[in-house]
């Protein structure tokens, strides 16, 4: 390997031990503070508390996919670029499927499975050469799958304006003076669900324990007989999955087009930074976190508009990893040799 | 060895000529044509000083063409400057927004720089778009006057001439090893009094610096417009492919990046099957993947294999 | 009778470095032999040849089958358990999880060999939840060797199973080893600095010196070896 690539490598061949006490204290007491901050705001004005749902839901999705890049780095040390196109794509095979008959539900558990199959085939046949390579040959590669994805869909269903019929319908739910749209509330339920599916997946069962040992220590894992190439593999079709959810749950608002999840793809770096980028748990907490702060901002911090919502999320991302680059919840790592 | 300088000297003697004869057997579009591969060219050689030596990862480098573009575009439109004139000081202003980037990016490194560098480029043409009063927000701002294509063709390989014997001077003297040294072994390096923070961040200038004259040329040659949606994301991605198949780490393969990134996907666009706008995309991104796969080193790497086993035959 | 194991002519090497000129030994089942030697003498390597951890040329029989050159995940699915250097335990993970992945390669239920190894490791039983990492390290040391007995395996190779710990600890652990070999008739392939206590545990050992084997044969002979005696036994 060239001396570039050992140095560039470096980072992808040690492996981070992260022994020892749990979350810090200060951090969960500031999370709590925020929880109440933002009950209390949504209980004295309406505008606030609207703004919160609608930042939870969005944040959501930003979890989502935050989730999808951290599974992947964890294992890998390596960052999707493409995790946002990936889920584009599976958004535009659940639209095609609706298209052709199915109900939404059905267009939706179908298009997962699909997502699952597409994210396994693609570590199998794109990533798997590389992936002992240097950082930057696999950032490459997902930059160029990237481009790839993008280019084909729009060569195949093109790049203007499609919608897809909303799967929570346009009710709004009113609760004193506020309003709730059912959408939103939707998609809260959704991502809560697959994040719950997910932590039992990797708590309880066999598979998901291979998982994590793979994750964490791949040659020991080898060792007790598991196929850490597989585990990877599952991993990406499980990443591909959630980008597929974030998609398809970001979609009413966004507009079926194939730029929809490049911003969200920024928001989704924020929040997996904010998070910590190897803790799944802080993925979800950081897009939440993120998702009411843009908000909220949005809303009361006039300077603050449309247009400065991804150079605040930059801000936000560049931030944390002057200050604290672990995140939230990432532990201060021991690197293993 | 005489004989591998002599034939180097040649080959570039050789493609000097070359590029100066070009634009007499081409029509205005496609000098125009040739004109952007020089710009990538630029852009990409610069690049390759901050990724390829001193190995931090930027894909940000389309912000810093904005940079450059949208300085020459105010400058002539709001001042009515020579266009030639904005070039210096379009290089002047990238460089210290170099710097500046530079810094903060001292504390971070691999993944999390390509991050950083990558929402930086996201985030400058947000911000062309919420300061309107300056940059003309989503209709952007256009220059006062233009270049032909002709003189685009000549300015920009001038400039990229000039440009490659700086970054040649720059990296075979003191300053290169030390940017290599800050790549292979920071421990050594530090201990042995090269100051790493300084020539990280120097790097980082003059690799904008680099950008943002390329992006200078880049306005002038898409009419004059400097406008936010020129500066997207896939600019940046497309310097960061153009380093990747030259080769990080080498100059000459530089040329061959440039060429790749400038002209494939027009030409891809001719081609029957895939014409469309985004059949284009199709293309590039196999092709990109497909070399990645096929060629760690970039096209240099195949040439210095196909080297070794000519030697080795002899 | 062919050996469980067979090594022949086996070589490895780490980059440029020959690690392994040419090892060739056999281990009979419910055998317990020894590999010895100094620092760089090539015995870790010859245990990372046997799971595959190493990239290796020559031959390597397990119950009369050629061992593939695949992974060291094969290497485990045939029966083969193998204690690294460094333990090979999950830090991160608790005591339980542990010794689940343990069993990643049996079918069915493992309670009788969650059983077993309490048996012989009473204090685990208390601390399924503790992260492993924060146990010490003869803690660790006892988890591994736990962790390699859930997999039911038909070889048990030990990589310095001494190493970093106290003496008494050291002997408490050589007695499990003895004990399973004695009563479930376990074979085990331990490679050891202590060259005392290996030969005690021993039948049969072999000393690698370079890359290569130097000297072999039953412990009781090379206990009395004179070369033996001066530079690993000490008088």
């Amino acid at each position: 390997m060239s001396a570039l690539a050992r140095k560039l490598g470096v980072v992808a061949q040690r492996r981070k031990s992260t022994v020892g006490a749990g979350v810090s204290l200060p951090i969960v007491g500031a999370l709590v503070a925020v929880a109440i901050f933002l009950v209390v705001g949504s209980l004295s004005s309406s505008i606030f508390a609207q703004q919160t749902v609608a930042g939870l839901a969005q944040g959501a999705v930003f979890g989502s996919l935050a989730l999808a890049l951290v599974l992947i780095y964890r294992a890998t040390e390596v960052i999707n670029f493409a995790q946002g196109e990936m889920g584009m794509a599976m958004t535009y095979v659940g639209y095609q499927l609706t298209l052709w008959g199915l109900s939404y539900w059905l267009a939706f558990t179908l298009t997962l499975a699909i997502a699952f199959v597409f994210g396994v085939v693609v570590q199998l046949t794109v990533i798997r050469p590389v992936q002992h390579r240097s950082v930057i040959a696999v950032v490459i590669v997902t930059v160029g799958l990237f481009i790839l994805t993008d280019g084909i869909v729009t060569w195949i269903w093109g790049a203007d304006l499609k919608f897809m019929a909303a799967p929570f319908g346009n009710q709004v739910y009113h609760a004193g003076s506020v309003a709730f749209a059912r959408q939103d509330l939707g998609v809260l339920l959704v991502s809560i669900l697959s994040v719950i599916l997910l932590w039992v997946l990797f708590q309880f069962t066999k598979l998901g324990l291979a998982m994590r040992a793979a994750a964490l220590r791949p040659a020991a894992a080898a060792l007790v007989g598991i196929r850490v190439n597989w585990m990877l593999a599952i991993g990406w079709g499980l990443a591909s999955v959630l980008g597929a959810v974030a998609g398809l749950m970001t979609e009413p608002t966004q507009f079926l087009q194939p730029t929809m999840m490049q911003a969200i793809l920024i928001y989704a770096f924020a929040a997996a930074v904010l998070g910590g980028l190897e803790s799944p748990a802080g993925a979800v907490i950081g897009g939440v976190l993120l998702g009411v702060f843009l908000n909220l901002v949005g809303q009361y911090v006039h300077f603050v508009t449309s247009e400065l919502r991804l150079p605040a999320a930059f801000a936000v991302l560049l931030i944390v990893l002057v200050v604290k680059p672990t995140g939230l919840l990432g532990r201060t790592q021991v690197r293993r040799v | 060895m005489r004989a591998g300088r002599h034939s180097r000297l040649i080959v570039i003697a050789a493609t000097v000529v070359a590029i100066g004869l070009l634009p007499s057997a081409l029509d205005g579009y496609h000098q125009g044509l040739a004109a952007r591969v020089a710009i990538y060219f630029i852009a990409i050689l610069g690049l390759n000083i901050l990724t390829g030596y001193t190995g931090q990862i930027s894909i940000g480098h389309g912000a810093f063409m904005a940079i450059g573009g949208y300085t020459t575009a105010i400058l002539s439109h709001d001042h009515h400057m020579n266009l030639l004139l904005t070039l210096p000081i379009a290089l002047a202003i990238s460089f210290v927004v170099g710097l500046l980037v530079g810094l903060p990016a001292l504390r971070l490194s691999g993944v999390y720089l390509a991050l950083a560098t990558f929402a930086f480029a996201v985030s400058v043409p947000q911000l062309a778009l919420k300061f309107s009063k300056f940059t003309g927000g989503s209709n952007g701002t256009q220059t006062d006057t233009s270049f032909s294509h002709l003189k685009l063709y000549v300015v920009g390989w001038i400039c990229a001439g000039i440009s490659l014997v700086l970054a040649w001077l720059l990296l075979r003297g003191r300053i290169g090893r030390a940017f290599r040294a800050t790549r292979d072994s920071p421990v050594a390096a530090a201990s042995s009094g090269v100051s790493l923070p300084i020539y990280k961040t120097l790097a980082f200038g003059v690799s904008a610096a680099y950008a943002g004259v390329a992006g200078s040329l880049y306005v002038i040659a898409t009419n004059g417009f400097a406008q936010p949606q020129e500066f997207g994301v896939t600019l940046s991605l497309q310097l960061l492919i153009g380093a990747a198949v030259a080769g990080f780490g080498s100059l000459w393969g530089v040329l061959a990046g440039a060429a790749f990134v400038g002209l494939l996907p027009t030409i891809s666009a001719s081609a029957p099957l895939i014409g469309s706008a985004h059949g284009q995309d199709v293309v590039f991104g196999l092709i990109v993947i497909l070399i990645m796969l096929l060629l760690p080193n970039g096209v240099v790497g195949l040439f210095a294999a196909v080297g070794r086993r000519r030697h080795a035959r002899s | 009778m062919a050996a469980l194991l067979e090594l022949e002519n086996v070589r490895a090497r780490y980059g440029p470095v020959q690690a392994l000129h040419g090892v060739s030994l056999e281990v009979d089942e419910g055998q317990i032999v020894a590999v010895l030697g100094a620092n760089g003498a090539g015995k870790t390597t010859t245990l990372r040849a046997i799971s595959n951890s190493v990239r290796r040329e020559g031959s390597i029989r397990f119950a009369g089958k050629s061992v593939g050159r695949g992974g060291p995940d094969d290497v485990a699915r045939l029966g083969i358990a193998h204690v690294p250097e460094g333990r090979g335990t999950f830090a991160e993970l608790t005591v339980w999880e542990n010794l689940r992945l343990g069993a990643y390669t049996r079918r069915g239920s493992i309670k009788d060999d969650l059983a077993r190894v309490s048996a012989h490791f009473p204090w685990i039983d208390e601390r399924r939840d503790q992260q492993s990492g924060t146990l010490s390290g003869g803690e660790q040391q006892m988890l591994a060797l736990a962790r390699a007995l859930m997999q039911r395996p038909r070889l048990l190779l030990l990589d310095e199973p001494s190493l970093g710990l106290a003496p008494k600890l050291v002997t408490e652990i050589f007695r499990i080893i003895k004990d399973l070999n004695d009563v479930e008739g376990l074979t085990v392939l331990v490679v050891e600095q202590n060259a005392h206590i290996a030969l005690q545990l021993a039948q049969k050992a072999y000393v690698l010196e370079v890359g290569r084997v130097a000297l072999s044969g039953p412990s009781t002979e090379l206990q009395q070896h004179e070369s033996v005696r001066r530079s690993y036994l000490g008088y």
